[in-house]
């Protein structure tokens, strides 16, 4: 039986609710809340600050320092807190996709860093991850090329759909779960990060790609009006 | 509202402005034919000159700069100081115009003491301060508390028009270094809080119109 219809009833390109706050971690330098529907990622961001120990510092520009954890009651079963092989993964794998888009020349010797908290996770954990941690960096008035947008483009069987939750995640029958997580830079149109888990043909793969930088067009217009907001407020 | 324009928001990637009569000044970066922002902050365009005021980060030091830094460690010559930013700080005794015992400095500035001091010098090993100037020096009692650099201009106000009104109301000494740490001392405890409470309250409201009139409201309000 092929995948005609996602199990929640969404188009293929559709996205699951979206929800987007700034400055939700009162004592952090820059904060935000990104949600997909049921997932939701909470980002805080600290420094720069002098980095510690002293042979970590770089002299000719900054480090940007991501740490990406789940917490223990964010899924059915109790997953075990601290740093697992899979969440040292995650950190790494957002460090690069976000550092193609900060300018942290300007700080030598120091760190930044970027706290990635899940409470809540239903499939694509990362992708409202980065999203978070790129709207809490420039919250955090760190100099940006452009703010990092990540979406997830599956292909459950033989359909490709963008941003995919836990029940496609586990989809079994025909070709099974392939899960595409991308970031994109959109305003200066470049890919920071693809990360493929499954199988998939070139050409599906390429379809894949166009499909999340259309996605990823509305998800920035979220993260920008999120942004905007937050000053609004204030007036 | 009685803003002419209000002014624009804009995040990092942002096209600020288009065609090739503007320039990019403070934050922001020429691609092609657009000029796009670099930071999270308002954009003021004066002439041809399209630049971004920061909303958020950290205090970024300029030579001249007056701030107020808090002692982390003595050494021979000086003292180590706290400015709130990633690099280290330095007063060496010779920027002090006073006569000292140099085997007790500890006498004049203490560890966790504050004091008022000026940016001497900005390099990449760090910053120097100097005590060369009038009012620099130790900060006796009172109480220091943290606000967000970016918004320290606003807190002065135009000529200092708004610190002057917080320290009429409020009877108190106010002084507001650059690096966004904020010393009081009055008389009273009470008017102490009810100063920083002013001042918390520009920070929060900083993009209203006509913000003097609403704090010297809110300092009346306060007391009353």
């Amino acid at each position: 039986m092929a995948y005609t219809k996602r199990s929640d009833g969404r188009k293929f390109e559709q996205a699951r609710e979206i929800k987007a706050k700034v400055g939700v971690v009162p004592n952090a330098d820059g904060s935000a809340m990104f949600s997909f529907g049921d997932t939701v990622a909470i980002a805080a961001v600290y420094g720069p600050h002098q980095l510690h120990p002293q042979h970590l510092q770089n002299p000719e520009k900054g480090i940007l320092r991501c740490n990406y954890n789940m917490m223990s009651f964010s899924v059915s079963d109790r997953i075990r807190p601290g740093p697992s092989k899979r969440s040292t993964e995650i950190s790494k794998i957002t460090e690069w996709a976000l550092n193609k888009s900060v300018m942290i020349d300007e700080f030598p010797n120091t760190v930044i860093d970027v706290h990635i908290m899940i409470p809540q996770a239903d499939a694509s954990t990362r992708c409202a991850g980065i999203n978070a941690a790129s709207m809490a960096l420039a919250h955090a008035g760190i100099p940006m090329r452009d703010i990092a947008t990540s979406v997830s483009i599956g292909k459950i069987d033989k359909t490709l759909v963008v941003d995919v939750d836990k029940a496609e995640e586990d989809y079994e029958g025909g070709e099974g779960p392939t899960d595409i997580a991308l970031t994109f830079l959109n305003s200066i149109d470049e890919i920071s990060h693809i990360q493929l888990d499954g199988k998939i043909s070139t050409k599906e793969l390429k379809e894949a790609v166009k499909l999340g930088r259309e996605a990823t067009k509305k998800i920035y217009e979220i993260q920008k009006k999120a942004l905007k907001q937050a000053v609004e407020g204030s007036r | 509202m009685t803003d002419k324009e209000k002014r624009e928001i804009v995040i990092p990637g942002e096209v600020v402005a288009t065609g090739s009569e503007h320039l990019p000044g403070d934050n922001t970066i020429r691609q092609k034919d657009n000029i796009l922002a670099q930071r999270y902050g308002i954009v003021e365009k004066s002439g041809k000159l399209v630049k971004i005021i920061p909303l958020s980060g950290i205090f970024a030091p300029r030579r001249g700069n007056v701030i107020i830094a808090q002692v982390s460690d003595i050494t021979f010559n000086g003292w180590l100081a706290d400015i709130g930013i990633a690099n280290n700080s330095f007063l060496p005794v010779a920027d002090v115009p006073k006569y000292l015992d140099k085997n007790n400095l500890a006498e004049f500035l203490d560890i966790g003491d504050f004091f008022t001091a000026k940016i001497k010098s900005v390099k990449s090993k760090g910053i120097d301060l100097t005590l060369e100037g009038r009012g620099l020096g130790r900060l006796d009692g009172g109480m220091t508390f943290i606000i967000n650099p970016n918004k320290v201009p606003r807190v002065i106000g135009k000529e200092g028009s708004m610190i002057k009104i917080i320290k009429d109301e409020t009877d108190c000494r106010i002084t507001v270094g650059q690096n966004g740490l904020v010393w009081i001392k009055g008389d009273k405890i009470e008017n102490e809080i009810k100063a920083r409470k002013a001042i918390e309250f520009v920070t929060k409201k900083t993009l209203i119109n006509g913000l003097t009139n609403k704090v010297q409201e809110f300092l009346r309000g306060v007391g009353g």
